[in-house]
């Protein structure tokens, strides 16, 4: 493999250095790095950050081809800027097993536009009676450390205390869908003020809460860690915040939609606005904002969720819950947490690349940017400003709440281990 | 510009109070011996109806065919919904016969305002109910059997509700005509009041332009005119509220409770009622109640609507909601 | 209703053609033609067509049971919900419809309108009249006519003949509605359309 110069790139946002990677590794950070024999990259000012790793999102495959498959999950990774994420199970068969994990394990090697690190399932087909064997699906090839059964909550206590005890003994984590399955049931979007005057059922705040509570109680009871998925809400804030003060071995992730939307955009009606957790309030998005800048909230994670045309073109309730967000989330967080201050972008590499491979341990990826280290790089146009058009995805889905919203920001380059996947915002 | 009726909170006072003018004289086409306009004549209705609903659709088809228009029954029992079908497609398919408007019924809260700002579809949207959202011509029926009752057939035209006293009892939660009745009544200028166990009213309340109260006795010397709300015999399996009789004895309108009301107070329902659980046979049958009239009245408030909307090349009702958009 | 009341179309330069004297002396008239070819307007019954048609039925039936020393039975009859044009309008606030107790059922109604101008008012009269009963007869008294009928109807009485361009506004204004009694001929501002 030949050499490449990133030439005058803001490593973290830094002052402008070039960066030198030979096959695949990053061989030299410094100022005037010589070219020789190299493919010069000008990077005019852009920001360098270690490869976006993501741990949750949802490839579909197999089952849901028709939604997303390991190559177009991959390639709209590359296109946002990540270079290894992280598969949930919820897939048809359910990851619970050894031969499903190694399958999606392969498919995105073979695709080689990202790698992709299976989530097994805590139980069998996600239903929350019995445990998967999540010791073979930590031995297999995919090496699988993360286990959540998203989409459902573990809502059993029992069962959430063994599997968070389990795999203690292979350095694994659960990773809880906090969401209390009673208080929820029939539930639509955020219960409050507008859900009242909507007449669409409520998913109380509670709901999260409660679950969120009880497991760092449980972590702290059987000495476990624990990862809480997608958190939407202030008190679920305060939860976190509580535990962490308390030692309690809890981390969590907050996606991008939630960070920047609001209940209030479900008054279109428009199934492109229903996810799950739904949309919260105002001061929800706030708290979780300041949460993830002062660190009660470890990471972004995309939730990423596609879902084809025709399960969001209809009414409310019909309608599939879920956004697509991986080639978009960069631009939100840059929006949300850079451009209000609250993150400079050494922040933005350690809750989106460092904090994330750490948690789900993922070899090779969140690395420092220097000498020596594999050479999983973004570079990021910060002073790009557009608005999102669904066309140009490289995922198979078009389930986005911004088309048409004006994001700043966009990824130009990655590199998966030496190799672009994505060059002047082109898939390789 | 607007052409749908989708929810009550959409009208202004204005629209609302041209809609019951409106429908008093289309009241006297009933007394009439053709009970016949010719006024839409060559326009197209269709009834979609994916909930059962057969007062509600008898009512419409009434009020279109005494305006001449020709009417298309669509139920989705035994059609190509229950089949499969979606929203979009069925939409569509009746669309592509030549539809001018649409009456919906749906049990999905927001289909009807889906149908009108999605770009599946062309036709006038009219919201004949849908899930726990509105039921905006029940709510102006409604106000039309207020005004009647409260103001008069002749002086009330032109007039509102201001200062009338409204209380509407039972499962809010789960009631589009609570919603719409709300809406309207206060665009109307009433006090509206709110009477239920604390299970049965959305959080977010609080932001509805109305009182609450968990105590139907001290409301009732204070009403105008008392509104019961069915109460599905189901919720109490949902842990809404002990028993049937537990509910009936707290929020049930009985005889000895109308007593309590002022002497020209009405007792209102929109039906169909449950006997012996929200209201009493004694209730139900006596000269205050207005079950019956309300009916009739339905089919005026929606003749009105289907000229004020269809009668002209533009509706005359406007739309404060999508206006500010 | 058969000509043009609103606003927009305020004539330039309108001269009165009919003041409150002549007004008062061709309802008079009216009401002595209708006496004489009604044989004593024993069954007569007056519609008038909103908004000054009305008027002008009330004071017909004063000035007739002035003659007659009988009660007439006066009402209105507003033929919104009828006309041809509404596709060509928004929906018209609608006005009352009045039918005198006893009805109209074989009985000699009389119509009564402001002004007589393409006939389609009053088609859409008779349609109206259709759904209420069945009428002996029906007649017209219009207080002007200004020609330029697009339909085969004609006026068995008219208190003015007014030979007009469509150039031309004729505006009526009454004391019940407009405070004095009148009827203004005018140049229209706007160039010239299809009468309605």
């Amino acid at each position: 493999m030949s050499k490449i110069l990133i030439r005058g790139a803001r490593v973290l946002g830094g002052e402008p250095q070039d960066v030198l990677i030979d096959g695949e590794t990053i061989e030299a950070v410094g100022t005037g790095l010589s070219a020789e024999g190299a493919e010069v990259v000008e990077a005019d000012g852009k920001v360098l950050l270690p490869g976006l790793v993501d741990l949750h999102t949802h490839l579909r495959e197999p089952g849901r081809e028709d939604s997303e498959t390991v190559l177009t999950g991959t390639r709209a990774a590359a296109s946002g800027g990540f270079t290894a994420v992280f598969a949930m199970a919820n897939t048809f068969p359910v990851a619970d097993t050894a031969g499903v994990v190694e399958q999606v394990y392969r498919l995105g090697r073979e695709h080689g536009y990202c790698d992709v690190q299976p989530i097994g399932a805590v139980t069998v087909g996600l239903e929350g009676k019995k445990l998967a064997e999540l010791g073979a699906m930590h031995e297999s090839a995919a090496g699988v450390t993360v286990f959540s059964d998203d989409g459902k909550c573990v809502d059993d206590a029992v069962i959430m205390r063994r599997a968070l005890e389990y795999v203690k003994a292979f350095g694994g984590v659960v990773a809880q869908h906090a969401q209390e399955p009673r208080l929820t049931e029939g539930a639509q979007m955020n219960e409050g003020v507008v859900s009242a005057e909507l007449g669409l059922g409520g998913w109380p705040a509670v709901a999260e809460e409660s679950i969120i509570a009880r497991d760092v109680l449980l972590a702290e009871h059987v000495g476990s860690r624990v990862h809480i998925c997608h958190l939407s809400t202030a008190g679920s804030v305060e939860i976190v915040r509580w535990a962490k003060s308390r030692g309690i071995d809890v981390t969590a992730e907050v996606t991008p939609h939630h960070l920047l939307l609001t209940d209030e955009l479900v008054r279109s009606y428009n199934p492109v606005y229903k996810v799950n957790p739904p949309l919260r309030t105002e001061r929800d998005v706030t708290a979780l904002r300041e949460a993830l800048a002062d660190g009660t909230i470890d990471i972004v994670a995309t939730d990423h969720a596609p879902h084809p045309h025709e399960d969001k073109d209809c009414e409310w309730a019909a309608a599939a819950m879920g956004m697509v967000g991986l080639e978009t989330a960069l631009s939100v967080v840059q929006q949300t947490m850079v451009e209000t201050g609250l993150l400079d972008w050494a922040g933005v590499a350690d809750r989106m690349s460092v904090k994330p491979a750490a948690i789900g341990g993922a070899a090779g990826h969140g690395r420092p940017v220097s000498a020596g280290e594999p050479a999983n790089l973004t570079l990021v146009d910060t002073a790009y400003r557009g608005s999102v058009d669904p066309a140009g995805f490289a995922s198979r889905s078009r389930n986005t709440p911004y088309e048409g919203r004006e994001l700043p920001g966009r990824v130009t380059h990655t590199w998966l281990r030496g190799k672009a996947t994505l060059v002047d915002g082109k898939l390789a | 510009m607007q052409r749908h009726l989708i929810s009550a909170a959409d009208l202004t006072r204005d629209d609302a109070v041209l809609i019951l003018d409106t429908a008093e004289e289309m009241a006297r086409v009933a007394d009439r011996p053709i009970k016949k306009l010719p006024t839409l004549r060559g326009r197209t209705i269709v009834n979609l109806f994916f909930e059962d609903s057969t007062r509600t659709r008898i009512s419409f088809e009434a009020a279109e065919k005494r305006l001449s228009a020709d009417v298309i029954n669509f139920t989705a029992k035994g059609s190509s919904v229950s089949k499969g079908e979606s929203l979009k497609d069925t939409a569509q398919t009746l669309e592509a016969m030549g539809v001018d408007a649409v009456v919906i019924r749906h049990g999905a809260s927001g289909a009807p305002y889906r149908l009108a700002t999605s770009d599946w579809i062309d036709a006038a949207v009219i919201n004949a109910g849908d899930g726990t959202h509105q039921h905006p011509t029940q709510a102006l029926l409604d106000a039309f059997t207020m005004r009647r009752r409260l103001v008069g057939r002749d002086a009330g035209l032109g007039q509102d509700l201001s200062g009338k006293r409204i209380t509407i009892v039972g499962d809010v939660l789960h009631s589009r005509v609570a919603r719409s009745n709300v809406d309207l009544l206060h665009t109307l200028g009433a006090e509206v009041t709110l009477v239920a166990p604390p299970t049965l009213v959305p959080v977010g309340v609080e932001s509805w332009p109305c009182e609450i109260s968990y105590d139907l006795d001290s409301t009732l010397s204070k009403s105008d005119a008392v509104m019961m709300l069915r109460v599905q015999r189901e919720r109490m399996n949902a842990a809404f509220f002990p028993t049937e009789r537990e509910y009936s004895r707290r929020y049930g309108l009985d005889g000895e409770r109308m007593a309590k009301m002022p002497e020209h107070a009405i007792v209102m329902h929109p039906g169909p009622m449950v006997r012996g659980m929200e209201i009493t046979a004694e209730v139900a049958d006596s000269e205050r109640c207005t079950v019956v009239e309300q009916v009739a009245n339905g089919v005026s408030i929606r003749m009105a609507v289907l000229y004020l909307l269809l009668g002209g090349n533009e509706p005359a009702v406007t739309h404060t909601r999508t206006e500010e958009k | 209703m058969d000509t043009e009341h609103d606003t927009q179309h305020e004539e330039a330069d309108a001269r009165p053609v009919l003041e409150a004297p002549d007004i008062a002396r061709v309802l008079t008239r009216i009401a002595h033609e209708i006496v004489e070819r009604a044989k004593g307007a024993d069954d007569v019954v007056l519609l008038g067509i909103p908004t000054r048609g009305v008027f002008l039925a009330r004071r017909l039936a004063d000035k007739l049971e002035e003659i007659t020393d009988r009660k007439i039975p006066v009402g209105s009859l507003d033929i919104t919900m009828y006309r041809d044009d509404l596709r060509m309008h928004p929906p018209r606030a609608l006005a009352r419809t009045e039918i005198p107790g006893d009805g109209i059922d074989g009985r000699l109604v009389v119509l009564v309108d402001d002004v007589l101008f393409s006939g389609r008012t009053i088609r859409a009269a008779l349609d109206a009249l259709n759904d209420i009963g069945r009428p002996r007869a029906v007649q017209l008294a219009v207080l002007v006519d200004r020609g330029h009928r697009e339909l085969p109807i004609r006026a068995d009485y008219v208190g003015k003949n007014l030979p007009t361009s469509l150039r031309e506004t004729v505006k009526v204004q009454l004391a019940e509605e407009d405070g004095r009694d009148t009827v203004l001929l005018g140049a229209k501002r706007t160039s010239p359309g299809a009468p309605r």
